[in-house]
């Protein structure tokens, strides 16, 4: 109880150098929390994907696309529920730093396979009847303050021309880690185009989309897939969503390590700052030390004080640092919205906050503490004046 | 000749001998230091800066270690203790009372004086009764939430004797007392420990340079490179009385 008022009166006894400190551990819990959070993103998106469907593509490559005539043979085989499919169309709205992802899809069984795209009846038949209809997520729609009605018009990079598409529904995401920045139109409408402008690449597909009964037949239903056109023209490759995604998250997981390997160097810097500044406290704090020692207060209680400040401050500064963690999350939220429409801190991340926290007071401590516990009562009481 | 006040000795030191090592060298501070000190004494001990004075008060108030000799302290031979039995032993048997008062400057002049009965089974009524009467002693019962900071030095010094009594200890040491004070600030504390003598009957082992501290003193002794003397230069007596 005594030791407890002592630790908190000298934790605070210097206050801008306390300030200093706390305020340091705090924005580097900070930006330890955001980093993580940042890569956990990264694997998230990966994670969200669902094991029940199944992704085909040209085994070659995803440049290479695939006949309609698949779309039958996929939907014969045992296990397969649904089989959708589409284009990567890969269309520019005004220019190339407006990015965002469109596809053109069968509009049915697509939504029927997505349901996380949630929209109203009455815009979803909407989509279903014009034949030019688009949809798109509800962050796209209100970056360009998007209206049901309104024309878009996007430039054809893989299909050359301008595409226009009548805005028929707006989708919200089910979930949080729902893309909402996607825009979805009519496959046949490609298709028909193609038709007239370049028969040769009509009746093409980019890939197939499976949905399987049950998440344990993925693999059989992936093995049963590529069996049928083994040999054939156009070969193909099934894989899970989430094993499809992961191929395009394995370029940048370089750049994830590297983040990860930051977030730990940041740790260890204030780890560094923090132990300095304990170890600057403790010097000047000897003869007190030395003082409950004459007065025959152990080396125990000593370690106590001295350990138990190095904690108080570095916990004070990551319970600060978690508490920013929020609105720092919410900012990114909204003001960098097109890269990260949800930026949720996780709870492990805040344990993992406090654990770093606790492990910076921890390392900040020992050796002040050490030499508190160690201190010859004669030596110390020599240091005052 | 060193005169003993008729009471049989609480010190009895034979023999000391204490060194510190810097680097190879050795360097010896006090050489066969052999003398009693009587019970209810109030004894000055002076010399020159470096000359061990403060080395010998440590090892009496068992905060040091000697090399050779022994130290009996009411009959026990502190040289032989454990530090955990000496901590023990000096929270029981000695106060002590620094140049520089030593308070813990985030503690109130209460918490401070408190501080040494934290380590006794006193509840805190007890303690708070022990305290004020300490404080009140020593004439400050009306700055018991004054931190450190807010006291003058030689309320400071105040409080810390207030420490030093307030578990009511046979023995007080203390190393310059009335260094850093001024002249009547130091004549306050000297009339304190005057008190504290002679209405408490504590004995009372104070290191001073100031002559009109020693002057308070019952016995002065001198200690010169290493060697104890009495007041007329003279190699002192083993034995303290004549
Ligand atoms: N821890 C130590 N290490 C080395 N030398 C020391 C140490 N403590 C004291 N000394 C030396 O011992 C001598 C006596 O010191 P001290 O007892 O403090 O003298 P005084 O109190 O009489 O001024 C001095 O020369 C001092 O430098
Ligand atoms: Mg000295």
């Amino acid at each position: 109880m005594f030791l407890l008022k002592l630790i908190i009166r000298n934790a605070f006894r210097h206050k801008l150098r306390s300030a200093l400190t706390v305020v340091g551990v705090a924005i580097a819990i900070l930006a330890f929390g955001l980093l993580r959070t940042l890569v956990g993103l990264w694997y998230h998106g990966v994670e969200a994907s669902s094991a029940t469907r199944l992704v085909t593509r040209n085994a070659i490559s995803l440049v290479f696309s695939l006949p309609l005539s698949h779309k039958d043979r996929i939907r014969q085989v045992p296990g397969v529920q649904a089989v959708s499919y589409g284009n990567w169309f890969g269309g520019i709205y005004i220019d190339e730093k407006h990015f965002f992802a469109n596809y053109a899809v069968e509009p049915k069984s697509y939504l029927d396979l997505y349901p996380e795209f949630v929209l109203s009846p009455e815009q979803k038949g909407a989509f279903f009847l014009d034949r030019k209809g688009c949809i798109v997520g509800k962050r796209l729609a209100d970056t360009y303050g998007w209206k049901i009605g309104d024309l878009i018009t996007l430039r054809g990079t893989i299909f050359p021309g301008q595409w226009e598409f009548v805005l028929r529904g707006i989708y919200r995401g089910a979930e949080k880690s729902t893309e909402e920045r996607a825009l979805m139109f009519h496959w046949d409408y490609l298709n028909e185009t193609l038709k007239k402008t370049m028969p040769r690449r009509a009746d093409q597909v980019g890939f197939y989309m499976i949905g399987v009964t049950k998440p344990e037949l993925a693999a059989e239903v992936s093995q049963a897939v590529d069996g049928i056109f083994r040999n054939s023209l156009a070969e193909t490759l099934t894989e899970t969503e989430k094993a499809f995604q992961l191929g395009f998250v394995a370029m940048t997981e370089a750049i994830m390590i590297a983040i990860k390997i930051v977030s730990y160097v940041v740790i260890v810097i204030i780890m560094v700052v923090a132990a300095n500044t304990m170890a600057m406290t403790a010097r000047e704090r000897i003869a007190e030390y030395a003082t409950m020692k004459t007065l025959g207060f152990g080396w125990v209680h000593i370690a106590g004080v001295v350990f138990g400040e190095s904690l108080v401050i570095a916990l004070s500064g990551g319970l600060l640092g978690v508490a920013l963690t929020f609105p720092a999350s919410h900012w990114i939220e909204t003001e960098l919205a097109q890269f990260f429409p949800a930026f949720p801190v996780s709870m492990t991340t805040i344990y993992l906050d406090l654990a770093a926290a606790a492990m910076v007071g921890t390392v900040a401590g020992i050796f002040p503490t050490w030499r508190g516990a160690t201190i010859g009562i004669a030596d110390g009481l020599r240091r005052i004046g | 000749m060193g005169m003993g006040n008729g009471k049989p000795p609480i010190v009895e030191i034979a023999h000391l001998s204490k060194s510190y090592r810097r680097g190879s060298q050795t360097i010896p501070v006090l050489e066969d230091i052999t003398f009693d000190i009587a019970d209810g004494e109030f004894l000055a001990l002076m010399g020159p800066s470096g000359s061990g004075k403060s080395t010998l008060l440590n090892l009496i108030a068992g905060i040091d270690k000697a090399d050779q000799g022994t130290i009996r302290v009411g009959g026990v031979d502190i040289t032989s203790l454990s530090d955990k039995e000496l901590a023990a032993w000096r929270s029981a048997n000695v106060g002590f009372i620094f140049q520089f008062y030593n308070l813990m400057p985030v503690l109130t002049a209460f918490e401070n004086v408190e501080l040494p009965l934290l380590l006794t089974g006193l509840s805190r009524n007890e303690r708070r009764e022990h305290v004020d009467l300490a404080l009140q002693l020593v004439g400050l019962s009306d700055r018991v939430d004054h931190y450190p900071a807010q006291l003058s030095g030689g309320q400071q010094q105040r409080v810390a004797i207030a420490r030093a009594v307030v578990s009511d200890p046979a023995i007080l040491v203390a190393d310059e007392p009335t260094g850093d004070l001024d002249r009547v600030s130091a004549g306050e504390i000297l009339q304190l420990m005057d008190r504290l003598v002679h209405e408490f009957d504590k004995t009372i082992i104070m290191v001073t340079h100031d002559p009109r501290a020693a002057e308070k003193a019952r016995i002065i002794r001198h200690l010169e490179k290493g060697i104890l003397t009495d007041s007329d230069g003279q190699p002192a007596s083993p034995v303290a009385g004549s």
